[in-house]
Formats: structure tokens, C-alpha cells, sequence
């Protein structure tokens, strides 16, 4: 066997022994038992059929008396176990964490672990138990739990927090060396053990004062503890470094951090050196003084032998780009690729140069030199996306025409020089690239003859390199050039040359050609000047054909039936004969014939970007490439040096001087304003060359950080400030969802303005939602409906009370829930409802605005959830919102990846005195997007049968639930379930997840359980639903 | 997280090989093949990490014999870096000599100090004492 593992890992495939490990470990003695398990994880992956046929193994050997034997089972259980096969074991194994030996009870929590990370819903009931384990005696059980904390953490950061003193008392003593003396590895005691514990604090205690307050100590403690000097140490140090920077900051601990980063770069030790570059780029977001500081160490590496070091040098330049020192970094980053022969590398930089480029170019005539750099370097590799991006800013263009067009015909002109030369070889994307622009703008420039331009693009056509796909761009670039001059020889030749070619599809475009140049009028009408944003408006429902379509239907033809309802048809008449490709193949022409045929060469050119097969990525020795102009602008030549410190070098040697100058030209933006941070100043520069769709998100992140906490600040006396409240709100610990249910309780409103007589405000109530019955009949079509403010007289008496938003009124007749107050600040308050219709989740949003002066330009917008998708624009803008009036807006969701539960968060910003942010977050369970199916009993047998993902479990029944078809009743309410039919103690339930995945549950009752089978389409849904199934089972 | 850890000789043959993320036979040789070529083009004052691909390299030599781990971004390879002394150190204690041809043991050790790409356990006597179990039960 041990043979067989050694041909495995030297590449020669021995499946045929498989099933003897697996015979092994059930058989042999136990050394040969634990070289059977230890075949078994070598050679099977998680999801081989054989490992089905070792459960019944580790269970035997989990129930064995001999504690190797456990051991051993509890070991291969932690490496490679079977998803489906969980609940076997499972109470098995929770036996095993009140085992007396250490080593047991650790490897259960480890095979814990390894069921958390496969199936984290299937342990779901057993948390408190790991809580227990973080509290053992020993310390390897302890270690073993750590691991799932730190996982659960990642996860969701918020449920943990209270755990925070217990990690930082662990540290504690683990620092202060109570652990026993065998756990020192080299005199530090568990360093390991440390690091892990360091990450779980970084994570609770990130964006969170009164956490990371706790741990301030401990951290100072490790570092100073952390002295000797042992590459373990550094480890320790790194991660404490990086906690202190993750976590709350606190000045005293900054600076001892950076001393430690100091010492790191410094040092002579190279791997030291990586990791103080390692943890400056992480730091260095936030602190960019620190850069500074070190700014002639990282000059250094940058010209360091390692070319490792060179890397992460420039990674950490990437961090600090600014607009001032852009084209000194890329610059430095073109050199390194030049040398670079990594594709993944090239990927990767390419991206990031063009990031930059776009993002902080200084000029037109730079960005269009390095984006060339960009595409000749990174040849046919590149992410798709950079030459698309760089093609749609050129077509969309700024707001300023001239500087436009200043663009486009510097792009034009350098792509001519570029092409004059016969010889040179160029990537593909790039002559996609280059005859797009030719095809687009080269009428832009006046002083060129058109004649010269085709004849390059000719030349290019003939040569044996360029891929067909390439030729079609060529091709569409030679039409539009055509369709703008009057007819040429070179087109003439052109058309003769390819209207015998035995590539069917230039063939095709040389008819096309000729056709069009036959047909001057209709060609530019074709192909218009300058419209490639222009969309190109489809007539979808065909109407140009309903002429003939009427025609047909008078010469007694019979009329046209859907695809669907004809293979209905087809096959309740005859079952034997599948009708299906035929069907398919006549609705694609019938879509594609209309109207493509005719804009094919244009069509095809916008069209063509999915490639990426074609790359031919061997020849990337380009240095031919003219980059005149790029070279210059570094070192000595600086256009514009703002030498701060030259004068104190003037003494230094010529080579110092250099380094010096590159120094401050690297650094420029940092050190002229010492003390702002980073982003704001990046963010500050003029950013003409990032594509507008994206200031959004700027906007966004650089506000994020002080409006959590001046959210957190101003709910803080609120809270106090409403005593009474309590039954309205639930779920304090979340100090920013507290929860007002005001849609359907008084007691609430009252507390708010107790002064007010009941029926008063019950008028207004009305009142108010007659206004907007009105005004949401009015635009019942569209999604966003905007309520115009109330008539001023019902302002002035709406101003001492509270808003009270209440849903318009056919939502209100839909099932919804309360609505719930998200944020609010002095001005205005935010409150959402979720109504579930039938077809999907809509989130109404009201914002009202409490203040007596209007508010303006208020925007409402959600990030992307993982989870979630939006179903329209995410964001939502009201220009005015009168004094104590409210607006109204909804949002339809849906999920896009099954999970439990999920947040969706966004902000909302408004200008009052000054702009200010709030930010807001919505919690969606799985239950929010479950809707009833409904359904026959023989549907539901078809259904079954044809879907594959199932879970099984027992659930126990409560006392409360005795009967069978009470317990179908709690799921019927809480879940939304569909019963389908009740058959003694069987019952089948269904349900969908919106849009329309079908979910099927199966359930019958068997001495007090219940057992549960799902099934459905889509492998996650089961578990999440079952996991909603044994919540409501435990609550009622 | 751990992705792989592997022992390489210098003349390029895998003495060990393991995987936590599970990746076909044939991509494991190339992927072997192309990580010793990198440590064996570095020179003795380059440092000993490398970025590979997606993933980080952490190597060590000694004497003839590489050990190769490859990392993700989220662990610290200073870490990993002394992981690899450690379990080398364990190794030493355990066989006093040649261990090429007690693959099953080292598997074994290997096993209890790493799982699914964490380190789990760094205390030496722990980490042999299974093992020691299981030799005084062989020799019975």
C-alpha cells in the first residue's frame, strides 16, 4: 500500500487500488488499519464514490474501545468525509468532545471544524458546545476551537463580540508563558497558538472602539514579549502589526508598530525585508507618513536583485499612486513587466497599470503612450475588460467635446506611426484595438489621407499572423472608413482581393463591402459618424414583418403558436417522437434572420470581444514598440520636479542624486500635505480620466468611515432618550436597527407624541394615505413610485407629530411586515417594509424629512450584497424634500445566492447644512424570498422523481405538536409551505424560491420525530430550508 | 490556509507530496515540476518566498532536500516559514536516520500537525505521541 501511495505521488494514476485502502482500513491491524486511512485521504477527493463505502468503517472504529482506534477514525473524519453522510456521525461524535483524554476530544472538535467548513447549517445546534471546547482544560482542545471561531468570525463578526475577553485573557496567559513548558517552540511559548489568536482579534475588533479597547494591553504586552530575536517572533510581530492596524487605532500602539515596520524593512535579513514591505503595503493605506519615512529603503528595493522584492515593492507603490506620482510608478511598473516572463504575473500588473492610467492620468498623450505599453506588453493575455474599458472611454468621452477629441485624434495619430512601420509585430488585442479607433476617428484627422490609412490596414489583412477574428475588426474598420470618402482603389483591391478568399467570412464582408459601396446612401445611413454609444434600438416584436405576417394569414395559412404551446400540443397527440431540436432551431432563425443580417459588419465589430482563444502568446518580445516620449519622464529628465529636498543633497554623489529625486517624484503627493490621509487626497485630485459611473462609488467609500461612527454617536442619547419605548423596540444590541414598529402599533406613536389626541391623528393617518392612493395610481406602472409632498396645510399639522409611514394602499393589502426604522439622524429618518408579493420581495423605503426646512438632493443608494441582487438601479434620488414630508420608493430584491440569512446595506445622503451620510443595513432571511407552490399530488410525484439534491434529517417534535397535522400546520405558517396532500402520517409539502426554484418536502411522523426530506434543483436550498425547518420546530 | 506541502530533492523528484485542495494527478506533476524549477533557480541570499500564480511559495532547504508549502494570501509566511523548521525537527527526533523509505510515517506526522490547510498542532510530543502508540503496538 505504502507503494502505491509512492506511485500516486509520483504521477502514475492507481485507481485500481483505491478500494483496497478502503479494504485495508477495515480490515488490517492497526498499523495497517491507519496506512489504509491515511491511502484513503491520499488518493480519494471529497466527493469519490468510494468513500461511501469507508463510512460504515469509521463509525465501527468511532464506537471501539481502543482509543488509537478512535483516534484514527476521528482523524480521516477531519480530512475527508462525505457530505451527506454527516448526520451518521455526527452524535457520534459529539459523545466524543466529553471524552476524558485531550487528544480525543481535540480531534473531535477538529472533525467539528471540518463539518463547519463542508456543511455549516448541520452544526448549527451544537454552538454552545464549542463554546465549551474554547474553554477546555487543555490547551490543544482549546487551540482545535480556535479554528472554527476564527472561521465563524470571517463570517459575521457582530455575534461574537462578546467572546473578545475571553480571546484576550487566552492571549494573556499564552503570552505570559502559563502555558506547559513542551508548547515553547525555541523558547517562545505556541507562537502558532498567537498568531491565530492575533487574526481573531484583528476581526472582532475591526471598526469597533469599545472592542478593540479590551485588547489594547495584551497587544502592547505581545510586542513587547515578542524581543528575542527568532524568525517566530518576526511571524508574531508581523501579525501584530497588522491587528494593530486592522483594529480601532490608538496612537501609542501606531507608533510602536511602526518602529516595528522600520526595523523590518531595514533590516539586512531578506526575508525580514519582504515581510516589513509586506506589512508597510498594508499599512500604508492608512497611514502614508510611514511610506515616507521609508522612502529611501523602498527606492532600494525597487532596484533590489530579488525580483520577489521588486514585486512586492511595487505592489506597495500601487497603494500610494496619487495623481502626481503616476507616471513615475507606472513607469517603474513597465520595466518590471518588460522583464517579466510569468503570465500570471503580466495579468495582473497589465491590470493594474491601466487601472491607474484611467484612474490618475496626467495627460492625453501619456495615457494613450501607456495604455499602448499596456497592450504591447501585456499582448494577448491581458483581462478582457481593459481593451473594452479603454475603447468605451474613448467612444463615451468627458464632458469637455475639445478635450475629446483631442484624444481620439492623438490615439488615431499614434496608431498611425505605429503601423507605418512594416515589420513590426503587434499582439492581436492591440490591432483590434488599434483598427477600431481607425474605423471610429480617423476622419479626425484632417491632415491624413484616408488612401494611407487603408493601405496600412491592407497591408495588415495580408499578413499571415493576424487571426481571422482580427481580420473581421480590420474588415468592419475598412467599411467605416469607406462609407466616410469616396471610393478608393485600395477598397477596390481590397474587395477583389478577399471576394475569392476561402475564409467564408471575409468573403462575406467583401460582398457586404461591395454592396455598400454601390449604395453610398444607405452606407451612411449604416454606418452613422461617431454613434457607438449610441444604442441601437432592436424592434424586438418584429413589427416590420407584420405585413407579411397578415399576408400569410389572408392566403389561409395557419397562424403562429408559441414554441411551448406547440410541443404541448405535439405531445398529447403523439408521445413517441421528441420534437424539441426542431422546435429550437426554428425559433433562433426566426430571432436572428429579421434584422441582423443587414448591420452584420458593424454588429459583428462591437460584437466580437469574446475571444480570448486565439491568444498567441509566444511572441512578446516587442521591442520594436515606439515609445517615445514614456522614457523620458523619469529621473533626471523630470518635466516638473518638485525638489524638496535637493538642496540638502547637493553635496551626495551623482547616483544618490537620482535616487533622491526619484524618491521625491514618488512621493510627492504624500509629503506636501503630511497628515491628511491617502484617499481623501487621491480622491481630491482631478480624476478626468475614471469613467463617471464610478464616482458613485468613491463618493461612497470615502465617507463610509466617520458616518458609522457619527451614526453610532447620534443614536447613542436617542436611545436614552426614549425609556418608554421598550416594547416597540427589539433588538437593541444593534443600535442602529432598533426597531420602531410603527405600521401597525399605536402604543409607539403614542409614546412619541403623547400630547396628541387619538383621533386626530387617525385622520391624518387617512388622510395621508389618501394622498398617496392617488398619486400610486398614477404611476402604477412604473417600479419607483415618488410621492409629490402634501399640500402644505396638511404639513403645518403634520409637523408636531412624528411622520408615521404607512405602505400605499394595494401594497398594504399584501402580506407585509412592520415597517421598521433603519436610520435616522436630526434631519431625517429612514424607514423600510418588506411586502412579499407574489413574484418577488419588494423593500418600500420611506424617507422622511423631520426637519422644518427642506431638505436637498437627497440620494438613496444600496451596495452590492453577495447574496442579493437588485433588481433595477440601485440608487434612488429625490432633488427636494419639503419640510415634514415624507418620500416613498421600493426596491425589488432577489437572491442571488441561497444563504440563510444576509445583509443588505447601503447609505442614504442628503444636503442640509452640509452633506452628510447615513448608512443603513437590512437583514434578508431565506424565508423572505419563499413563496407557496401549488400543486397536484401527481405533479409533485413527476417533480420528485426528476430532482436530485436531497438531505434527510430527524427532527424531534415538541410536546406542542404531538399531532402530525399541527406540526404541517407550524410549517405551513412559518415557512410559507404549500401542503399538498396528507396521507395518514405522511405528508408532502411544497414550496418555491423566487423566481421559481421548486423546493419539495417530504415528512412523516415516526415515534415523536418527525423525519424530513427535501428535495429540489438546487443543492443548497435544502439545507438552508431544513436548517429554517429545525428553528421553527425548537421555537414553537 | 495551507494549500500544499511538498518535499522536492534537488534532482527534481518528489519525496512527499500533500494536498489539501483536491487537484487532479496530472496537473500535480506539472504543478511539482514548475515549483522546484522556481526554488532551484534561487540563490541562497534571495528570499524564500515566492509568488507563484495565485498562491504563495514558502521553501526551505536542507542539504539536498526542499520543503515546498504553497499558501494563500491570508496566511503569514513567517509562520509557515518556521512551521517547516518545526516539522522538520520533528522529524529529526522521531527517525534518527534516512526516512525516504517510511513515506507512511511521515504522512502520519504530517497529519497530526497540519489538516485541512491549518496548523493544528506544533507541540512535538504531541504530535509523535500517536505514533509512538502505534510502533509499541506493532512491536507486540
Amino acid at each position: 500500500m505504502v507503494r502505491l501511495i509512492y506511485c500516486e505521488m509520483l504521477g502514475y494514476e492507481s485507481s485500481f487500488g483505491y478500494i483496497h485502502a478502503i479494504k485495508l482500513a477495515q480490515q488490517g491491524n492497526l498499523l495497517e488499519k491507519r496506512v489504509g486511512y491515511l491511502a484513503v485521504s491520499l488518493f480519494l477527493h471529497e466527493n469519490h464514490e468510494l468513500l461511501l463505502l469507508l463510512v460504515n468503517t469509521v463509525v465501527k472504529d468511532l464506537q471501539s474501545t481502543n482509543l488509537v482506534e478512535v483516534c484514527m477514525a476521528l482523524t480521516v473524519v477531519s480530512q475527508i468525509f462525505p457530505r451527506e453522510m454527516i448526520p451518521a456521525v455526527l452524535p457520534l461524535i459529539e459523545d466524543k468532545l466529553q471524552h476524558s483524554k485531550e487528544i480525543v476530544r481535540r480531534k473531535a472538535v477538529q472533525a467539528l471544524y471540518k463539518f463547519y467548513l463542508i456543511a455549516p447549517n448541520q452544526v448549527q445546534h451544537i454552538h454552545d458546545k464549542f463554546r465549551k471546547a474554547l474553554c477546555d482544560r487543555d490547551v490543544g482542545v482549546m487551540a482545535a476551537s480556535l479554528h472554527i471561531y476564527l472561521q465563524m468570525i470571517k463570517e459575521n463578526s457582530s455575534g461574537y463580540k462578546d467572546l473578545a475577553g475571553s480571546f484576550v485573557t487566552i492571549l494573556k496567559q499564552v503570552v505570559g508563558g502559563k502555558l506547559p513548558i513542551d508548547f515553547n517552540y525555541h523558547s517562545v511559548p505556541a507562537p502558532w497558538l498567537q498568531i491565530q489568536l492575533l487574526r481573531i482579534l484583528g476581526l472582532l475588533g475591526k471598526d469597533d472602539p469599545r472592542t478593540s479597547e479590551l485588547m489594547y494591553d495584551v497587544l502592547d504586552e505581545s510586542l513587547r514579549r515578542a524581543e528575542i530575536n527568532h524568525n517566530i517572533t518576526y511571524a508574531i510581530l508581523f501579525e501584530c502589526v497588522q491587528t494593530i492596524y486592522t483594529i480601532h487605532p490608538k496612537s501609542e500602539l501606531l507608533e510602536k508598530a511602526a518602529k516595528c515596520i522600520g526595523k523590518f524593512v531595514l533590516s539586512s535579513k531578506i526575508n525580514l525585508k519582504y515581510l516589513g514591505l509586506k506589512a508597510l503595503t498594508y499599512v500604508v493605506q492608512q497611514d502614508p507618513n510611514l511610506a515616507l519615512q521609508h522612502q529611501m529603503t523602498i527606492i532600494e528595493c525597487l532596484d533590489h536583485p530579488d525580483p520577489i522584492i521588486k514585486r512586492e515593492t511595487l505592489e506597495l507603490l500601487y497603494r500610494i499612486t496619487n495623481g502626481q506620482n503616476v507616471v513615475v510608478i507606472v513607469q517603474k511598473m513597465l520595466d518590471y513587466l518588460k522583464q517579466s516572463k510569468e503570465e500570471y504575473t503580466i495579468i495582473s500588473l497589465t491590470g493594474k497599470v491601466a487601472e491607474l492610467a484611467e484612474k490618475y492620468a496626467p495627460g492625453n498623450e501619456w495615457f494613450i503612450q501607456t495604455m499602448n505599453a499596456v497592450f504591447s506588453v501585456g499582448g494577448d493575455v491581458v483581462y478582457p475588460d481593459i481593451p473594452n474599458n479603454f475603447l468605451r472611454l474613448l467612444a463615451e468621452g468627458f464632458d469637455d467635446g475639445k478635450e475629446d477629441e483631442q484624444l481620439r485624434l492623438y490615439a488615431v495619430q499614434s496608431y498611425l506611426a505605429l503601423l507605418e512601420e512594416e515589420e513590426a509585430f503587434y499582439p492581436q488585442k492591440f490591432l483590434q484595438v488599434m483598427s477600431w479607433v481607425l474605423g471610429e476617428y480617423s476622419c479626425l484627422a484632417t491632415d491624413v489621407d484616408p488612401e494611407i490609412i487603408l493601405t496600412r490596414l491592407h497591408r495588415l489583412l495580408k499578413k499571415t499572423v493576424v487571426t481571422p477574428e482580427t481580420k473581421a475588426w480590420i474588415m468592419a474598420a475598412v467599411t467605416k472608413i469607406t462609407s466616410r470618402t469616396s471610393c478608393s482603389n485600395t477598397v477596390h483591391k481590397i474587395i477583389q482581393e478577399f471576394s475569392t478568399s476561402l475564409d467564408t467570412c471575409m468573403r462575406q464582408y467583401a460582398f457586404e463591402l461591395k454592396h455598400l459601396c454601390e449604395d453610398k446612401v444607405l452606407m451612411k445611413n449604416l454606418l452613422p459618424f461617431d454613434a457607438s454609444c449610441n444604442d441601437i434600438v432592436v424592434d424586438a416584436s418584429l413589427s416590420f414583418l407584420d405585413g407579411f405576417v397578415a399576408e400569410g394569414l389572408g392566403r389561409g395559412a395557419a397562424p403562429y403558436k408559441p414554441h411551448h404551446q406547440r410541443q404541448e400540443e405535439k405531445l398529447s397527440q403523439e408521445k413517441a417522437l421528441n420534437f424539441e431540436p426542431y422546435g429550437l432551431s426554428f425559433a433562433s432563425s426566426m430571432s436572428s434572420s429579421g434584422f441582423t443580417g443587414r448591420q452584420s459588419p458593424t454588429g459583428l465589430s462591437f460584437g466580437s470581444d469574446t475571444s480570448g482563444n486565439s491568444a498567441e502568446t509566444g511572441h512578446r518580445e516587442t521591442n520594436s514598440l515606439k515609445l517615445d516620449g514614456v522614457r523620458k519622464l523619469w529621473g533626471r529628465h523630470v518635466s516638473d520636479p518638485p525638489v524638496s529636498q535637493s538642496h540638502q543633497t547637493a553635496s551626495l554623489s551623482e547616483e544618490e542624486k537620482e535616487k533622491q529625486q526619484l524618491a521625491s517624484t514618488l512621493f510627492v503627493g504624500l509629503g506636501s500635505n503630511a497628515g491628511v490621509s491617502l484617499m481623501g487626497k487621491a480622491d481630491m485630485a482631478p480624476q478626468k480620466f475614471r469613467r463617471k459611473s464610478k464616482m458613485n462609488e468613491t463618493q461612497n467609500t470615502e465617507g463610509t468611515p466617520d458616518i458609522q461612527n457619527s451614526a453610532a454617536l447620534a443614536l447613542g442619547p436617542l436611545l436614552d432618550a426614549l425609556p418608554g419605548n421598550e416594547e416597540g423596540c427589539e433588538g437593541v444590541q444593534h443600535a442602529r436597527l432598533r426597531e420602531a414598529s410603527l405600521c401597525c402599533s399605536d402604543t409607539v406613536e403614542d409614546s412619541l407624541a403623547s400630547e396628541k389626541p387619538q383621533s386626530l391623528k387617525h385622520g391624518l393617518d387617512n388622510k395621508l394615505l389618501d394622498s398617496r392612493l392617488s398619486s400610486s395610481s398614477l404611476f402604477a406602472d412604473s417600479n419607483i413610485e415618488i410621492f409629490h409632498p402634501l399640500p402644505s396645510a396638511e404639513c403645518e399639522s403634520a409637523s408636531k407629530t412624528l411622520l408615521a409611514p404607512s405602505l400605499p394602499g394595494e401594497l398594504a393589502k399584501l402580506p407585509h411586515s412592520e415597517v421598521v426604522e433603519l436610520c435616522q439622524s436630526d434631519d431625517l429618518a429612514l424607514h423600510s417594509c418588506k411586502v412579499w408579493t407574489d413574484d418577488s420581495l419588494l423593500l418600500a423605503m420611506f424617507v422622511s424629512n423631520k426637519n422644518t426646512s427642506a431638505l436637498n438632493s437627497v440620494n438613496l443608494v444600496f451596495e452590492e450584497a453577495e447574496h442579493f441582487q437588485i433588481a433595477e438601479s440601485p440608487a434612488y434620488h429625490f432633488s427636494v424634500i419639503e419640510a415634514q414630508s415624507m418620500e416613498y420608493c421600493q426596491q425589488c430584491v432577489q437572491m442571488d445566492k441561497i444563504c440563510t440569512q444576509g445583509i443588505l446595506s447601503g447609505s442614504i445622503s442628503y444636503q442640509s447644512e452640509m452633506e452628510t451620510c447615513l448608512q443603513f443595513s437590512i437583514i434578508l432571511s431565506l424565508l423572505d424570498f419563499i413563496r407557496p407552490m401549488e400543486m397536484t399530488t401527481e405533479e409533485f410525484g413527476k417533480l420528485w422523481l426528476s430532482l436530485s439534491n436531497d438531505v434527510k434529517q430527524n427532527l424531534k417534535l415538541s410536546s406542542s405538536q404531538d399531532s402530525f397535522s399541527a406540526a404541517l400546520n407550524t410549517l405551513q405558517q412559518k415557512l410559507k409551505l404549500h401542503v399538498v396532500d396528507i396521507i395518514g402520517n405522511e405528508g408532502i409539502l411544497a414550496c418555491r424560491l423566487l423566481p421559481s426554484v421548486p423546493c419539495l418536502l417530504h415528512c412523516r411522523t415516526h415515534a415523536g420525530m418527525l423525519a424530513v426530506w427535501f428535495r429540489s434543483p438546487c443543492s443548497a436550498l435544502p439545507d438552508c430550508l431544513l436548517y429554517q425547518c429545525q428553528k421553527v420546530m425548537e421555537e414553537s | 490556509m495551507i494549500k500544499f506541502f511538498l518535499m522536492v530533492n534537488k534532482q527534481g523528484q518528489t519525496r512527499l507530496s500533500r494536498y489539501y485542495e483536491h487537484v487532479e494527478i496530472h496537473k500535480r506533476t506539472m504543478l511539482e515540476a514548475e515549483v522546484i524549477k522556481h526554488c532551484l533557480t534561487r540563490s541562497k541570499d534571495q528570499c524564500s518566498f515566492i509568488e507563484y500564480k495565485d498562491f504563495k511559495l514558502v521553501y526551505r532547504q536542507y542539504a539536498a532536500l526542499f520543503v515546498v508549502v504553497g499558501i494563500n494570501e491570508t496566511e503569514n509566511e513567517m509562520a509557515v516559514y518556521e512551521l517547516i523548521h518545526n516539522f522538520v525537527e520533528v522529524l529529526d527526533k522521531y527517525f534518527s536516520r534516512v526516512i525516504m523509505f517510511n513515506l507512511d510515517r511521515v504522512h502520519i506526522i504530517l497529519d497530526e500537525m497540519v489538516l485541512n490547510g491549518c496548523i493544528v498542532e506544533t507541540n512535538r510530543n504531541r504530535i509523535l505521541a500517536p505514533l509512538l502508540v502505534l510502533d509499541k503496538v506493532a512491536e507486540n
